[in-house]
């Protein structure tokens, strides 16, 4: 597998910094996290995909607004790569009534309909066959869009994986399964729960296609994606992407796993070399297509949107004791 | 007379070690009690409860599974009418959901599908409860949907003492028993565990308090607080143990001194094991009844994130003011 991204010339200029800048926006998004969890405001349990933002990116990169996004409990780059607003996604993550899921949720409940963010649960493989549902809907109404379930290595595992890319694959369904493989699920190593580590070998068996990519690529995975977005579109049903990735910070919190013992030290450090941002980034300065003016710029903006969110969920009000009885079932009001 | 009142070697234990020595004492005793779950072998589990027991009895009695719920219990199932007597772990008790199909169509079934020729001899152990600052479908209080399946036995314990004895006794137990450990009490309290072992009969529950004027009937997590909320009221307080069967015969009893009965629970009032518990005492007990029988039990809301925890759950306060009504009734 190569260390860095290979800048591809076939892509526009324009189409590369959208790659940097959604990857930087998810970095520097969940960099802020990690700075402000030791206050202890944000009660809830946060998976952070530092480290992975290039699968997001490069898929996401190739979806419409209009298109649907189906994520896991690892889903705040999914999120934000599709576009959501950091606004209610901070204040969920501190429990606001503004939050994207009124502050009853937390950072794996992630939502933002206007932007095809369909929700993500604790569950794990919980949104797969939603996700299905959601193409197969649309392949009925024939409006046109794809829909992307990310899920990890571990939810690969749960028999309703093969159930629903058995029925995506029947109906030839406009869904793309990308299974970011970050080789662990939770502490335990993909080799200590799987009989063999081909999880992209599995479309195979539905006459789908599936392909195994450097998921720390994000060129790779947006032409892997692409292909993918495109066949689902025209009707050809539904692929399975396998990325290969790590995550830097440990299943859940902001710490490092080797700083518990968890995984070895060794291998991280031989990850981070193969930042899916820092290589990429030094490509793009190199063949002369973005200066380092241009990347302040581009951090400068997200660093005010992120004080932004961050102000906006800390003024916003905590949900009362009566919102716990909203929105169980219809009400009139219309919710919250 | 309980091994406790002996006087054998005890030590002061929290749940989280009770539960872990009793599974290997369990292990030492029968080799066919087996250990399978999602990273409960190498890393020892989510709250530490099957620490060092993979290294102590080997990869081959505790099992590391794939991430497969279904899959687990599924397996579970055939182990135990194979005659093994698997104990499976379930992360959360939120997780077990994606289970229930081989628990109720299958494991809760073996021995009436089998003329009595299966049984299912199977443990699932996951912690349950609110109580924990963690998010949805990590603090569920989900007991009455297995207590509503006939076939499977339901247990709870409240301390580390008796979660060794009712524990024991589940994995002994050749009939499918949901073990649901209250994660708040994992570590929050101590009591002595003597290191011989002792079993606690399912389907007893265990008076707690002596009293005179008011019976309170609680489980896990809650006995406590329901304990605490009684200050000051001459209650008789039962520590169920086992959901199902329940100890009809220890509530009846009670109630007909007391005449008095308040039921209190974490889980959703509706349809909540409270309801049977009143169902039944108004059935055999009405005549003796000074007050009706009073649930305080949590909303039907879906649970909430940590700031809102102290509002679902029924805190003191509400549940003092439960005994209020019934002893003003
Ligand atoms: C049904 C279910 N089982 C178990 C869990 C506990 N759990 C949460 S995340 C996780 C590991 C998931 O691994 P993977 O799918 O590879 O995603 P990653 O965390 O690596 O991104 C586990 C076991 C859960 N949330 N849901
Ligand atoms: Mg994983």
């Amino acid at each position: 597998m190569t260390s860095v991204a290979t800048i591809d010339t076939d892509l526009s200029t324009e189409t590369l910094i959208a790659l940097l800048t959604s990857m930087l926006r998810i970095r520097m998004f969940e960099e802020r996290i990690v700075a402000l969890y030791p206050e202890q405001e944000m009660k809830c349990p946060v998976h952070l995909c530092i480290g992975q933002e290039a699968i997001a990116s490069g898929v996401c990169a190739n979806l419409e607004v209009k298109d649907y996004v189906f994520s896991n409990h690892r889903g705040h780059g999914h999120a934000i790569a599709k576009g959501a607003d950091f606004r209610p996604l901070m204040a969920e993550f501190y429990g606001k009534k503004t939050g994207c899921s009124a502050g009853k949720g937390g950072s794996m409940h992630i939502i933002d309909l206007p932007r095809g963010v369909f929700g993500t649960s604790a569950i794990v493989g919980g949104g797969i066959p939603m996700g299905v549902g959601a193409a197969l809907a649309s392949s009925l109404k024939r409006d046109g869009r794809v829909t992307i379930i990310f899920f990890g290595d571990g939810a690969s595992e749960e028999g309703v994986f093969y159930e629903s890319f058995n029925f995506a694959a029947l109906k030839k369904l406009p869904v793309v399964f990308v299974c970011e493989n970050n080789l662990y699920a939770t502490n335990s190593p993909q080799t200590a729960r799987h009989s063999t580590c081909r999880i992209a070998d599995s479309a195979a068996v539905f006459g789908s296609h599936g392909a195994c990519i450097d998921g720390n690529d994000a060129v790779s995975v947006y032409w892997s994606a692409k292909k993918a977005v495109e066949k689902a579109r025209a009707g050809q049903g539904p692929s399975l992407i396998e990325a290969l990735t790590y995550r830097w910070k440990g299943h859940v919190g902001p710490e490092a796993d080797h700083e518990k013992g968890l995984r070895p030290k060794d291998e991280l450090f031989e990850w981070i070399k193969r930042c899916p941002i820092e290589g990429f980034k030094k490509q793009l300065l190199d063949t002369g297509l973005l200066n380092e003016e241009r990347i302040a710029d581009i951090t400068t903006s997200i660093k005010v949107e992120i004080d932004d969110a961050i102000e906006f969920a800390k003024m916003s009000q905590y949900p009362s004791p009566e919102d716990l009885l909203k929105n169980v079932y219809f009400t009139p009001d219309g919710g919250i | 007379m309980t091994t406790k009142q002996m006087g054998v070697f005890q030590r002061p234990a929290n749940m989280v070690g009770a539960i872990n020595a009793t599974l290997a004492q369990e292990m030492d005793r029968d080799k066919d009690v087996v250990i399978l779950g999602e990273d409960v072998g190498r890393d020892g589990g989510v709250f530490r409860v099957t620490e060092g027991l993979q290294k102590r009895f080997g990869p081959g009695r505790v099992m590391d599974t794939p991430l497969a719920e279904l899959g687990i219990v599924g397996a579970s199932v055939g182990m135990a009418i194979y005659g093994l007597r698997p104990v499976a772990e379930i992360q959360f008790m939120g997780f077990i959901y994606a289970a229930i199909e081989q628990i109720f169509s299958h494991a809760s079934r073996m021995r009436s599908r089998s003329r009595g020729r299966f049984t299912c001899p199977l443990v699932i152990r996951t912690p349950y409860g609110i109580g924990i600052k963690a998010p949805e479908l990590h603090s569920e209080s989900a007991e009455a949907l297995f207590c509503h399946m006939p076939g499977i036995k339901v247990v709870v314990p409240s301390s580390p003492y008796n979660a060794k004895g009712l524990l024991a006794s589940a994995i002994r137990d050749d009939d499918p028993v949901i073990f649901l450990e209250p994660s708040r009490l994992y570590r929050a309290i101590k009591s002595d565990v003597p290191d011989e072992e002792y079993l606690l009969p399912l389907g007893k529950g265990e008076v707690y308090q002596e009293g005179k004027d008011l019976t309170i009937v609680a489980w896990g997590a809650m006995l406590h607080k329901a304990a605490e909320a009684a200050d000051g009221f001459d209650a008789e307080i039962i520590d169920l143990q086992t959901l199902k069967p329940f100890d009809e015969e220890l509530i009846l009893s009670s109630v007909k001194k007391t005449g008095r009965l308040v039921v209190a629970h974490e889980a959703t009032t509706l349809c909540g094991l409270g309801a049977e518990i009143a169902a039944f005492v108004s059935e055999a007990a009405f005549g003796y009844m000074k007050a009706p029988v009073m649930r305080v039990a949590g909303y039907e809301a879906v649970t909430p994130m940590a700031r809102l925890e102290d509002d679902f759950n029924p805190g003191i306060e509400r549940i003092k003011r439960a005994y209020e009504l019934v002893m003003e009734y």
